[in-house]
């Protein structure tokens, strides 16, 4: 035990261990906030399809070779999850569909891409492509080497994403739990909709180079769905979920450093664990009740 | 008595199929409306379009001067609400405040004061923390309604309130629907299955068909021919 104190210990002095801690923590947070939001109003799979759309626009802004590629993917993403919540509003069918239909189409069109830039020479190998891929889709050991840049922008994204929950949080309640009522008294639903729909795509880029794009669902989703297994109000599941999730970054984050685990699926993991382990406390609860 | 709400050759349906068609009438301050007629006549569909949620498929319906739209209050079905959400009975109340608040982002002491007096008003006091999954269909009935009001600053418009109840609850939800309109003034716009309550309370009658069928005061209606026979065929039911 005090050998792996010690081990952690040597780690923490390098600041890129400490930069991973930082972001990590900062994107669990963020990530968790939304949960009971996207699974009560059915659009988990919206999520899905979103990360999915910002790692085709990464591959386009791999390909292009701009040096930011916040530039592509923040508004590419933000435009398919408008014209996501449009379709999702007709009919449900012709908005799954949709969904299918854009995340799909720009995983395969992002991994051509990655494939045909490499081909051409675009500064990259042809062997280290599958490994770009799969450090896109499922996060890697690129979170071990961010920058202090990379830290900042983490940090004024999550600060803008917690600022905007806060004073948003009692429309988003209202929105989440009942739209045709929120619409029916002069509440303006479509436009925290689409609040809603553009703090998630915000979240998702920050979130895509921590734990790859695949992931990200994950980390929205579980620490919610914990939460909603216990605590009864929408106030309460949202600070249990931000525990659950900050809880799970740190530890994930910790032991695939000691493990040497890649990140984002340690996390999931983790997050894994805590649903099933809540699962259980409910039942004994209710056990108990009766 | 101002005009509230008018519908001009209002009609409805779903994707292009008509289900109800010629509706002509008009809401005043004070009214106290029963919308009555048999099922999959468009009765709910008429609700939505009132409240903005479905345009009509032609026709106009307009709110007039006095009354706008963040000063409705609405009951769904409950079917429409979603019953396996994580919020407390306070929270929810309180979420029909939502339209006095603007662009301000939290609730003011006179708005959770408002949902506090609604809750008391509606005997939920006791359920202020509890989870509105774990209620009663009563119960959740009530917190529906107390979130109602919080929003009816000036009309209040309800889709079926008493379906799952029991006569005594039932009796109950109709009292306090009348003492609102009697008393707090706010204009009442029901849809109701039951016709005995609705020729007893309401004050106007609309009876929508394929068509309208009839509109006016309910004195008029009870003497008129569709009053009579829809009478004989649903108030039976009800009396056994």
């Amino acid at each position: 035990m005090s050998e792996m104190l010690t081990t952690l210990h040597d780690y923490f002095q390098h600041p890129f261990i400490r930069y991973a801690l930082i972001v990590g923590l900062l994107i669990a947070l963020c990530s968790s906030l939304l949960g009971v939001t996207l699974v009560m109003k059915r659009f988990s799979f919206i999520g899905d399809g979103l990360s999915h759309v910002a790692f085709g626009a990464m591959a386009v802004a791999t390909v292009t070779g701009i040096t930011n590629n916040m530039l592509i993917i923040m508004p590419v993403t933000i435009i398919s999850a408008v014209l996501l919540l449009r379709t999702g509003n007709n009919t449900k069918i012709k908005g799954d569909a949709a969904v299918a239909m854009i995340s799909v189409g720009a995983l395969a069109l992002g991994y051509m891409l990655m494939n045909i830039a490499a081909r051409s020479g675009n500064g990259r190998t042809t062997s280290n492509v599958s490994a770009d891929v799969c450090s896109t889709l499922f996060g890697s050991t690129s979170i071990l080497t961010l920058s202090l840049t990379d830290v900042w922008i983490c940090v004024a994204m999550s600060v803008i994403v917690v600022t905007v929950f806060l004073v948003f949080y009692n429309k988003i309640f209202a929105v989440t739990f009942d739209e045709s009522f929120a619409k029916a008294t002069g509440v303006r639903a479509d436009m925290y909709n689409l609040l809603i729909a553009i703090v998630i795509v915000v979240i998702i880029v920050i979130a895509m180079k921590f734990v790859g794009s695949l992931l990200i669902s994950a980390l929205i989703i579980f620490p919610a769905l914990s939460a909603m297994r216990v605590f009864k109000s929408f106030r309460s599941v949202i600070i249990c979920s931000v525990v659950i999730s900050l809880f799970c970054a740190a530890s994930g984050i910790i032991i695939s450093i000691l493990a040497g685990t890649p990140v984002g699926s340690t996390i999931v993991s983790a997050d894994i664990c805590v649903f099933f382990l809540f699962c259980l406390i409910s039942l004994v609860l209710r056990r108990g009740k009766k | 008595m101002g005009t509230l709400l008018k519908c001009e050759n209002v009609s409805l349906g779903y994707e292009g199929d008509v289900v109800t068609k010629n509706l002509n009438f008009t809401v005043s301050s004070g009214d106290y409306l029963c919308i009555v007629g048999e099922n999959g006549s468009g009765k709910s569909t008429l609700i939505k379009a009132l409240l903005g949620l479905k345009p009509p498929i032609s026709g106009s319906i307009s709110l007039c001067g006095e009354v706008g739209r963040n000063e409705i209050g609405y009951l769904p079905q409950q079917t429409m609400v979603q019953r396996d959400f994580p919020a407390s009975v306070r929270e929810i109340v309180l979420s029909g405040c939502m339209n006095r608040c603007g662009f301000r982002p939290f609730y003011s002491k006179e708005e959770k004061k408002l949902a506090h007096d609604m809750m008391r008003r509606l005997e939920i006091e006791p359920l202020t923390k509890r989870c509105y999954r774990e209620l009663s269909g009563g119960q959740q009935q009530r917190v529906l309604l107390a979130r109602a009001l919080c929003a009816a600053r000036k009309m209040i418009l309800l889709d079926e309130p008493v379906t799952g109840l029991d006569p005594k609850a039932t009796n109950e939800m109709y009292e306090l629907i009348d003492s609102l309109n009697k008393k707090d003034k706010i204009t009442v716009i029901m849809v109701s299955h039951d016709m005995n309550a609705a020729v007893r309370y309401a004050s106007h009658i609309l009876h929508v068909g394929r068509k309208q069928l009839f509109f006016g005061t309910k004195e008029d209606y009870l003497t008129s021919k569709t009053g009579q026979a829809f009478l004989a065929v649903m108030g039976g039911e009800e009396d056994e």
